[in-house]
């Protein structure tokens, strides 16, 4: 079946492998991406040698370099349940399209009396949200932090819980991780907005975090031993 | 493109019907393959495949009400404005008693060199390094089993000869100087550190430093 040179006209080329492979790698980068809204603050965290990968399944509050906080659960249901029980707590009603658009959004760094406002408002509008001064962590007339800390916490072990023993009934194994608590902050922040944030923490008696830092090489003097020989 | 073997076994004759005339059946493929492509460089630069990286850190529960639990071979560590790093050995001793004269605060800085942190870590931690180094070799050698060698280290690290670290900051300290001392620490091993509260008479010695 050898092929005649084709007389004249455009050279021809299989192009099929070529397709083929773009649209491997289309599915995979379409598969595997996971998009994310815009967190409401950047923060820009120190460097560190640490290199323990964050779980997928976190809580996460981020202070900003003005000492903003924001909370945010990853897991989803518990994001809800925590919704729920915030409201109950603090009287404040949330439509079911508004639980709905909640369960998506990122971190939150406003009042819950704001918050109805805050979902309901386009994703521009909150970037420019006004009050958004953080989240209140006056630990005796406004604990909404520890609130949110706590009953994220109880839902999304919970959350935890009942897919493990659902995996398990199912004879699976269960792929998800325990519930970390993770702490942003940006390198510029006051070390005392931290230290309120982990006084929180450890009122509720939780006293591991995963400070999140962009990793820096290096590593330990004795890799580096090991590196000059 | 895709072609069809014509000279299959037993095909059909030729000159029975005949045929209409060979139309091409080659489609045009440039705008579903620039699509392709544009959807790939799409994916491409918005995938992050990154997952932040993060540093684990235990902070101490709250100490039980009582007299300060006295640490032995404890260096405090002092953070304040302006990147700068006091540290003083032992004991605090706001007055000079039996034990030893009042606490003095010493100065040291993130560069790298004379007087840096990374030097006096350095020295601090030696002993410890040249054990964790031979317990290295050992284990290189096979001389040592994985799980001897996590059990020596850990218990190089708890060693009551080897010392603590005490991570005070005071109001104006930033996140990063604590981030960057405890990397520090890390870097070079060190067996315990902990961040903890500052206490009135080290605040006063820090202002008289930086006179703030």
């Amino acid at each position: 079946m050898s092929k005649k040179p084709s007389k004249g006209g455009a050279p021809s080329l299989d192009m099929t492998p070529m397709v083929d492979l773009a649209f491997l790698l289309v599915t995979f980068f379409m598969l595997t991406a996971s998009f994310r809204m815009a967190e409401p603050v950047t923060v820009d965290p120190p460097s560190s040698i640490g290199d323990v990968t964050l779980p997928d399944n976190h809580i996460m509050v981020t202070i900003d370099n003005n000492g903003r906080v924001f909370f945010g659960i990853s897991n989803t249901t518990a994001k809800i349940a925590a919704l729920e029980k915030m409201s109950t707590k603090y009287g404040v009603k949330f439509t079911p399209e508004q639980v709905k658009k909640f369960s998506g959004l990122p971190s939150i760094g406003v009042d819950i009396k704001d918050l109805p406002r805050y979902i309901d408002a386009t994703e521009n509008e909150r970037t420019n949200f006004q009050p958004q001064k953080g989240i209140p962590n006056d630990s005796l007339k406004n604990p909404q932090l520890k609130d949110w800390i706590a009953n994220g916490g109880t839902e999304a072990v919970r959350a935890y819980t009942e897919a493990k023993e659902k995996a398990e009934a199912a004879g699976q194994e269960l792929k998800a991780e325990k519930p970390r608590y993770a702490i942003k902050c940006d390198g510029k922040t006051k070390y005392i907005f931290v230290k309120d944030v982990v006084k929180t923490f450890t009122d509720l008696k939780i006293y591991q975090f995963n400070l999140i830092t962009s990793l820096e090489g290096g590593g330990t003097v004795l890799d580096q031993e090991e590196k000059k020989k | 493109m895709a072609e069809i073997a014509e000279d299959g076994g037993g095909g059909h004759k030729k000159g029975g019907k005949k045929r209409a005339k060979k139309q091409s059946t080659k489609i045009d493929m440039t705008p579903m393959v620039d699509l392709a492509f544009l959807l790939l460089t799409f994916f491409v630069l918005t995938s992050t495949f990154s997952k932040p990286k993060s540093m684990e850190l235990t902070f101490p529960a709250p100490p039980p009400p009582g007299p300060p639990v006295e640490i032995k071979n404890g260096i405090t560590f002092i953070l304040t404005k302006d990147d700068r790093i006091f540290y003083y050995k032992g004991e605090f001793r706001d007055k000079p008693n039996d034990k030893g004269p009042a606490t003095e605060l010493q100065e040291l800085n993130f560069s790298q060199g004379k007087g840096s942190l990374h030097q006096f870590l350095a020295d601090e931690t030696k002993g410890l390094h040249d054990q964790v180094l031979a317990y290295d070799k050992q284990l290189l050698n096979k001389q040592l089993a994985d799980t001897t060698y996590k059990r020596l280290v850990k218990l190089a690290k708890s060693n009551k000869d080897t010392p603590t670290f005490l991570i005070k900051t005071d109001d104006k300290a930033t996140y990063k100087d604590v981030i960057d001392l405890i990397d520090e620490l890390n870097i070079n091993i060190v067996g315990k550190y902990v961040v903890t509260d500052l206490m009135k008479g080290e605040l006063d010695l820090v202002n008289a430093k930086t006179g703030g």
